[in-house]
């Protein structure tokens, strides 16, 4: 019989949480990681946070070291694409021209940042935030630079700008809807962030749709619809991603906003699995269709998928959590808020820098937003998972323990 | 340099060196232990890293912060001797060390 060998195209997140996993319940097949990046996967968080701002280096935020490959036996062919997949004969193509044959193939290809398309937007000085590479290409650029534009207020931006600023930079965010991160949180919470960015000396415009990059060889502003020119000589653009999956397209799989996989992360294609930002899957807790783009999302799918490939058939049910660090703010949300038609807060957005903002939709419990509040949010996540709510009230009052609110 | 054993949700024990300045929860899964899922990376961000340090080197390793005992407070079966292991870091005064994770992290 034919060895087991699972080929897994990409190698972040997702991937490294994979072999991981199948290592740890004993699958003795071949492993091979075909990944476009140069390096072996790292924690893209930090990209935006502290190894933009030079507190951490590639060593410390690589997600397993690189003995961790060697003795686990998994085969990492870095800087590399895969460039077709052939269904019908199991194997994979590469850029190098080789093949690779398969007997299970995942998806791990995430996801890639969506471009700008205004006039200037291939000015050096332009720059995306994905990959290792293009932090290492801003840092390059950062001796030449003083005032920064960050385009898109959403958390990567905000992040950005945080980073920047810790640097000593002029930093202006241009955000084309009314409010900052206005598709994930509250009013009050948007309100909250776009305060402490101005304490911090960031400048933020909303509603600041941007038409131009102007600069004769180089960035040199950027001019906003309205007719605002912001001078700037580093523009970092964050305006979302979009779901890379072409070439599982191309394979003829189900693609629909994201590669379609079931709750046992399989697509159409039952040997061939899919697991993180690049998924569009099912939610029990929320029952909803969606895609996630998060470092819960990517480990916790792939632990599923490893299981699927070990023959235990266990459904994903996680709740969806998410953080993101700026300044001294350590925000961490627990569950989905969109949809919410009540926000219960408790402490206040308007004074100091800690609160818990709670999502409600039709009178249960759907989500939190926790600033500095670790209890809050613990205490919640548990409650979404066990698929619990609490009374607005209690949850408002903080004279109440938060555990005993959700009845933990 | 310090040699720590930690013991695994099944009871096996995993004797293993960790270099000065890694931390708990590194050296574990760099070693492929199973029970910590570590789903931050070490942001001290999700407790999905708790562990237990045995009594005799409590009061040895570096101490919580505030976020750390907050998030501590709501694992599943805190201890007095509960720890994140993202934020507990090896130094040669560790040597011997006995770390044991709990059954489940969430
Ligand atoms: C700056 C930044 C900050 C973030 N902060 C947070 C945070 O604080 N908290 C959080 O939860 N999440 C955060 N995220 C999101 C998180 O990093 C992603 O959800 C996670 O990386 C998804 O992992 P993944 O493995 O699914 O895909 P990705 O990380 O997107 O990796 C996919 C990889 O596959 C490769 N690939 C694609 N196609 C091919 C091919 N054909 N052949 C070979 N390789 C291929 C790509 O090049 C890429 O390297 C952040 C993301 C960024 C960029
Ligand atoms: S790894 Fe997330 S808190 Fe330790």
């Amino acid at each position: 019989m034919q060895q087991d060998h699972c080929v897994i195209i990409g190698g972040s997140h997702a991937a490294a949480q994979l072999v991981s996993s199948l290592r740890l319940n004993k699958w003795e097949g071949k492993i091979t990681i075909v990944s476009a990046d140069a390096f072996l996967p790292y924690h893209r968080p930090p990209l935006s946070k502290s190894y933009l701002s030079g507190e951490k280096i590639l060593d410390e935020i690589m997600i397993r070291p690189p003995t961790f490959y060697e003795r686990s036996d998994i085969e990492v062919i870095l800087g590399t694409r895969v460039t077709a997949v052939d269904r019908a004969n199991k194997k994979v193509h590469l850029d190098n021209q080789t093949d690779i044959p398969y007997t299970k193939l995942v998806f791990t290809t995430g996801a890639k940042v969506r471009k700008i398309t205004i006039p200037g937007h291939n000015l050096p000085g332009v720059f995306y935030l994905r990959d290792l590479n293009d932090v290492d290409h801003i840092r390059e650029y950062l001796g030449h630079a003083k005032k920064a534009v960050i385009i898109g207020g959403g958390y990567i931006g905000l992040e950005t700008a945080a980073a920047l600023r810790s640097l000593d930079m002029d930093v202006t965010v241009l955000e084309a809807l009314p409010r900052v991160l206005q598709r994930v949180t509250a009013p009050e919470v948007s309100a909250f962030y776009s305060r402490v960015h101005s304490e911090e000396g960031v400048k933020i415009l909303t509603n600041a749709a941007v038409e131009s990059i102007d600069g004769k060889y180089k960035v040199e502003s950027v001019t906003t619809a309205d007719g605002q020119v912001i001078p700037a000589d580093l523009v970092v653009v964050g305006i979302g991603v979009i779901p890379d999956v072409e070439l599982a397209e191309q394979a003829g799989l189900k693609v629909d906003n994201g590669l379609v996989v079931d709750e046992f992360a399989r697509t159409n294609d039952h040997d061939i699995l899919g697991a993180g930002d690049c998924t569009n899957h099912y939610n029990p807790i929320y029952d909803i269709q969606l895609r996630l783009e998060s470092v819960q999302n990517a480990t916790d799918q792939s632990r599923v998928a490893a299981n699927t490939i070990c023959g235990k058939l266990e459904p994903y049910r996680a709740l969806p959590w998410f953080w993101s660090d700026q300044y001294d703010l350590k925000l961490q949300i627990a569950g989905l808020s969109q949809g919410f038609d009540q926000v219960v807060v408790r402490g206040s957005t308007e004074t100091g820098r800690s609160f818990a903002a709670f999502y409600y939709k039709e009178g249960r419990l759907i989500a939190v937003d926790a600033i500095n509040r670790p209890k809050e949010f613990m205490a919640c996540k548990r409650a979404l998972a066990e698929q619990k709510t609490a009374n607005p009230e209690m949850v408002a009052d903080e004279s109440v323990d938060i555990q005993e609110a959700f009845q933990l | 340099m310090a040699q720590v054993t930690i013991i695994d949700p099944a009871g096996t024990s995993h004797e293993i060196n960790v270099e000065n300045g890694t931390s708990l929860m590194q050296a574990a899964l760099d070693n492929g232990i199973d029970g910590i899922v570590a789903e931050c990376g070490g942001a001290c961000s999700c407790a999905t890293c708790h562990c237990y340090i045995d009594a005799a080197w409590v009061g040895k390793v570096n101490e919580p912060s505030s976020i750390e005992k907050d998030m501590l407070e709501c694992v599943i079966d805190p201890q007095d001797n509960s720890r994140l292991s993202c934020q507990v870091f090896v130094s040669d005064e560790l040597d011997g060390l006995v770390v044991t994770l709990p059954q489940a992290q969430y």
